[in-house]
This record gives structure tokens, C-alpha cells and sequence, in this order.
């Protein structure tokens, strides 16, 4: 399961390289130009997807949303665990008031739904690629911090960590040394997990218009604009950028499932 | 401690903790919607409006006053259940969101029938004959429901069944032409309570596809959970012991499995609620169905700040409502939880 997971990233990587490349150097047409392109047209060989409402190529724009899409996801959950990773090792290493007040404050933050707080991250921060990523962040931190904070409280009590502490190891060595590697290994499938949900969650933001700005082509507002056009039977601006959404997140799932259960055998094994 | 009383205490502590994570949620809340880059007012106004312009404006939301001021004349309003008025029409928000409320918990108790009845029917069909052809192909389901945007699948669902086929309504969740039923604003029990049959009809045609789609996107997580629980437990040591006592398979799964795997399932169900309604958020807004999410969007392209700050605190503090009931139910329920 891990390797088709694999095979469907290397796609998609390989297809935002690729069509980035080729816009660079000009083969394909920019994807929000459509001046001379009829609108609605069918798919048909100049315009493989078809043309949307402003007679935009689907094909090129779902291409280029998978570009997108990758580097938000990418910048969220990077930032996701910049913040949550050294929170929860903090927190449960010394433990205290800090830890009771971060943990009330994660709890709370982790019961929100994840669309509603990113909805509110998003209204608040407005349009744009760094701001859409701050909203994602915002809901996967709590998932760090939770995941690291309880497996450094049960680490801590282990006797290496007691001798390491004997010997005059200072709080930076062990956490360093000792904590993170052994925390570290959990980390990966959390990884693809929220990558999974985040491509769902900016595809949400997009679709209520929320989230990247208008100029870049972003399949959730895309779907959105196909919205108007269902009730005319206008089929093909809504099926291609959904189905590039389903294959992605697709991906991420099998991946984390695959490493998953990897994870959970090697555990076994031990 | 005898169980009753130690149920009793768990019960309390965590009735009483309701309050507190409210209280953190509206302040939450408050905090970012005054922390956050961008002036209100500009939002609402635009970069050019004049200066008397805000000012009034500014009067009106209360932004002129200090900070704490603020905060504790929204906290005292939401604790006499006042959440503001729209900025766009003056209504109360509170009367907005309880119009809207009704339509929001019919369409996701609805899908949330529908989804656990999916769900075990999928769960269990995968244990036949496990890692063979139809656990897989139940895995597959599970993982592809996931996967699937609540808003694309709705959009082909709409193609599907109303376009192509022209079987159901696109959206909207009653006919035109008709009269609503009054009463409490659940139009299938209002229907139902007045004997008026087209109304029940042209509720039920609306409410097929939302409900389902919903239902089946969601059924994935229970399928799932099932099939791992019930898989765990078949590998028990009672379970064991049952069957070298020669009791058929079927009464194995049903009376000494099922139980003890459907906990876990009772859990997942109350996580699945805050899925739920990122979903239904996506769902509603597709389907132009009438609920508490349709009035976020239409706020959100508005910026009508209170009604997206009371919308907001009023679904988050339903779901820690839900959440600590079904955190009780199985406590209850499950003789093994110690608290």
C-alpha cells in the first residue's frame, strides 16, 4: 500500500515540476490567460479538459494546482511542527503549570473542528499562500503537541534518562540526545496524515473562498466556480480539479497506512 | 469507592469542566478575531470609506472602547445568551443561528444514520473472510471515502442524480411552489406532525442526496474502526474460550465480539461529530442547503464579523457538549474505564 502511495507522489511532484518548468519556459500558456479561448468549451483536443467560465484551460490549471497545492501543504505542516514538536517536548519534559496551561489551551484548539478554525485562521490572516498555511498550522499543532508531549512524559521516567540526569547531563543534552530520537519516530505517519487532510481542508478553504488569492490557481476555487455551473450539466470544469484533490490526498493516505502499519509490525517485533 | 459513586464523581468533574472550556473557546474566539492583522472596519468599509465613516462604525461594534471593556461586555452578552447583532441587517445573531439550526441537525442526524448503518454493514462484510477480496475491497472503501472532498463528490452527485439523471433537486431543501410547515423548523417532523404529505415528500426528495452523500463520506471512518476492533477482539483470549466450547461462529461475532468492539466505534462516533460538521460545512454550502454553514458563508463574503464570531462560538461549544456526552455514555456503559 506504502509503495502505491509512493508512485502516486512521484506523479505528482514529477507533474508540478514538470508544468512549472514548461511554464517557465513558455510552452504552456499561462493558466490565467484565457483572452482568445471560447468559454465552456468541451473537451477536445486543443483544450484536453475543456475551458471554464472565463475560458481558462482546466487542464492547465489543474496542473498547475497540483504545484500549489504541494508547496501550501508543504509550508504547513513544516510550520506545524516547528511549533508543536519543541512545545510538546517542553512541556512534558519540565512539566508543571506551563504543561497543565498548554495542554488546556491545546485541548481546546484540538476539539474546534478543523475546518471551522482554519475557516477563522483564514477570514482573519485574508488571501495568500504564507497566510493559508499559517490557518493549516494552526490545526495541526495541537496534534504535535499532544502526540510528543505524552511520549516525552512516559520517556522521562525511564532510567536512562534518570542517569543521564545523574551524571550532569544538562535539560538541552537530554532532550537532544535522548528525547527527540526516541519521540522523532512516531512523527512520520502523523506527517503524511495531516498532509492527507490539509490538501482536504485548503480544497475547503478554496471552495468558500477563502484562502489563496484569486490569481493562483487553486483546485478548491475552481470547484467552487464549477458550482455555478452543475445545474447546466456542465460536467468537466468540475470533474478534473476534484479528481486531482482525491488523488493526492489518495496518496498521502496509502502512504501513511503503509507506514503505518510498518511502524506498528516493527513495534511488534521489539 | 463503589462504581455508582465513582461514576457519579467522574460525571460531575466533567459537567463542571463544560463551563471552563466554553468560557476558553469565547475567549479564544475574541482574542484572535482582536489580535488579527487587518482592522475590521477597513474590512467591512473598504480602504477609502471617510472618517466619520469608522468612527460610527467603530462606535457601533464597540471597538472604541478599551480592550477589557470589550471583552467583558461580550462575555456578559454571551452569557445572557446575546451574541451581537449582524452588521448587515441588524438582526440578532442568536435568532439567526437558531433559524438556521434546525435545518443544520435534521440534514447531520440524518447522514449520521446513514453513515453508522454504512458503516457496520461495510465493517462487517470485510470480516467474512479477512485480508481476502472483500476486506480489501472494504479497506479500499474506507480509505477512498477519506480521501474524497465532501464539495466534489457532492458536485457529482448533483451531475449524477439531478442533472443527468434528473431524479432529485440540485439543492435547496424544500419545493419552491410549497408552504413550509410551521413548528419547530424540523421540516420532517413538522411535516409528519401535521399530516401534510407533499410537504414530507418534497422534504424527503431534498433531503436524499445532502444526507447521503454526507452519510456515505463519513461511513468510512466507522467501517474502519469496526473492522480493526472486531478484528482485535476476534483474537481474544474469551473469544477463544467461546469457541473451543463449540459455539457457532455467527454467536461468537454477535455475542461475544460485537459488543466489546462497538465501544471503541461509540468513541470514534464522538470524534466523527467535529468531521461531521467540517463536512456538513462543504456539504451545505453545495447543496444551497439552508443551515447554520450556508449563513458562515454568506457572513464570510459579507465580513459581518459578530455573526461569524457567534456562529463559530456557538458550534464549537456544541460539539464540547457532544463530546463530553459521549465520553459519559461510554463510561457508563464500559464497567472497565477508571477515572
Amino acid at each position: 500500500m506504502a509503495f502505491c502511495g509512493i508512485l502516486i507522489l512521484i506523479f505528482y511532484f514529477s507533474a508540478a515540476l514538470i508544468t512549472h518548468f514548461l511554464f517557465e519556459l513558455g510552452i504552456f500558456p499561462e493558466a490565467s490567460l484565457s483572452l482568445d479561448n471560447p468559454i465552456y468549451a468541451h473537451p477536445s483536443f486543443a483544450h484536453w479538459c475543456g475551458t471554464d467560465r472565463l475560458g481558462r484551460d482546466v487542464c492547465m490549471r489543474t496542473l498547475q494546482g497540483s504545484g500549489v497545492a504541494l508547496r501550501v501543504v508543504f509550508f504547513a505542516v513544516t510550520l506545524a511542527l516547528i511549533v508543536g514538536v519543541p512545545l510538546g517536548m517542553l512541556s512534558g519534559y519540565f512539566g508543571g503549570l506551563l504543561d497543565r496551561m498548554l495542554v488546556l489551551i491545546m485541548d481546546t484548539l484540538y476539539t474546534i473542528p478543523v475546518l471551522l478554525l482554519s475557516v477563522v485562521m483564514a477570514f482573519l490572516l485574508g488571501r495568500g499562500i504564507l497566510n493559508a498555511a499559517v490557518a493549516l498550522c494552526v490545526v495541526y499543532i495541537p496534534q504535535y503537541f499532544r502526540v510528543v508531549r505524552n511520549q516525552t512524559t512516559q520517556i522521562k521516567s525511564e532510567l536512562y534518562i534518570e542517569a543521564a540526569k545523574s551524571m550532569g547531563a544538562s535539560p538541552i543534552w537530554i532532550t537532544r540526545k535522548y528525547l527527540f530520537r526516541n519521540v522523532i519516530s512516531s512523527i512520520p505517519v502523523l506527517i503524511t496524515m495531516n498532509a492527507a487532510d490539509a490538501v482536504l481542508v485548503l480544497g475547503g478553504l478554496g471552495f468558500l473562498g477563502l484562502g489563496l488569492p484569486e490569481t493562483v490557481p487553486e483546485w478548491g476555487s475552481d470547484l467552487n466556480m464549477a458550482l455555478a455551473a452543475v445545474p447546466t450539466g456542465i460536467w468537466w470544469t468540475a470533474l478534473y480539479p476534484g479528481f486531482a484533490m482525491f488523488g493526492l490526498v489518495l496518496g498521502l493516505s496509502f502512504l501513511g497506512e503503509g507506514l503505518e502499519s510498518w511502524v506498528s509490525s516493527a513495534n511488534k517485533d521489539i | 469507592m463503589s462504581r455508582k459513586k465513582a461514576l457519579l464523581q467522574y460525571s460531575v468533574t466533567r459537567l463542571a469542566l463544560i463551563p471552563i472550556m466554553l468560557w476558553l473557546i469565547s475567549s479564544m474566539v475574541f482574542v484572535l478575531l482582536r489580535i488579527a492583522p487587518g482592522d475590521p472596519v477597513d474590512a467591512i468599509l473598504g480602504n477609502r470609506a471617510n472618517a466619520i465613516a469608522r468612527e460610527t462604525l467603530r462606535a457601533k461594534l464597540g471597538l472604541d472602547q478599551p480592550l477589557l471593556n470589550q471583552y467583558l461586555n461580550f462575555i456578559n452578552g454571551l452569557s445572557h445568551g446575546d451574541l451581537g447583532e449582524a452588521l448587515v441587517n441588524q438582526e440578532p445573531v442568536s435568532e439567526i443561528i437558531s433559524k438556521a439550526l434546525p435545518a443544520s441537525i435534521e440534514l447531520g442526524v440524518c447522514s449520521l444514520i446513514i453513515a453508522i448503518a454504512l458503516g457496520l454493514l461495510v465493517g462487517f462484510s470485510g470480516l467474512a473472510k479477512a485480508e481476502g477480496k472483500i476486506d480489501l475491497l472494504a479497506r479500499i472503501y474506507g480509505i477512498s471515502t477519506y480521501a474524497m472532498p465532501p464539495f466534489w463528490a457532492a458536485i457529482l452527485v448533483q451531475l449524477l442524480f439531478s442533472v443527468a439523471l434528473g431524479w432529485l433537486p440540485v439543492g435547496g431543501r424544500f419545493p419552491p411552489g410549497l408552504i413550509q410547515p410551521e413548528g419547530s423548523g424540523f421540516l420532517l417532523l413538522d411535516s409528519i406532525c401535521t399530516g401534510n404529505l407533499p410537504a414530507l415528500q418534497g422534504t424527503i426528495r431534498h433531503l436524499i442526496l445532502p444526507a447521503s452523500t454526507l452519510g456515505v463520506l463519513l461511513s468510512g471512518i466507522f467501517s474502519r474502526s469496526l473492522r480493526i476492533n472486531l478484528g482485535r477482539m476476534l483474537e481474544a483470549d474469551h473469544i477463544e474460550a467461546a469457541r473451543s466450547r463449540g459455539i457457532n461462529e455467527s454467536r461468537v461475532v454477535l455475542y461475544h465480539a460485537l459488543p466489546n468492539a462497538l465501544l471503541p466505534v461509540l468513541t470514534i462516533a464522538g470524534i466523527t461529530i467535529a468531521s461531521l460538521i467540517g463536512g456538513a460545512l462543504l456539504i451545505e454550502v453545495t447543496f444551497s442547503w439552508p443551515g447554520i454553514a450556508l449563513r458562515l458563508q454568506e457572513a464570510i463574503n459579507q465580513r459581518d464579523y459578530p455573526v461569524v464570531q457567534g456562529i463559530v462560538v456557538v458550534v464549537a461549544s456544541l460539539v464540547v457538549l457532544l463530546s463530553v456526552v459521549v465520553d459519559l455514555l461510554v463510561a457508563s456503559i464500559d464497567p472497565r474505564i477508571r477515572y
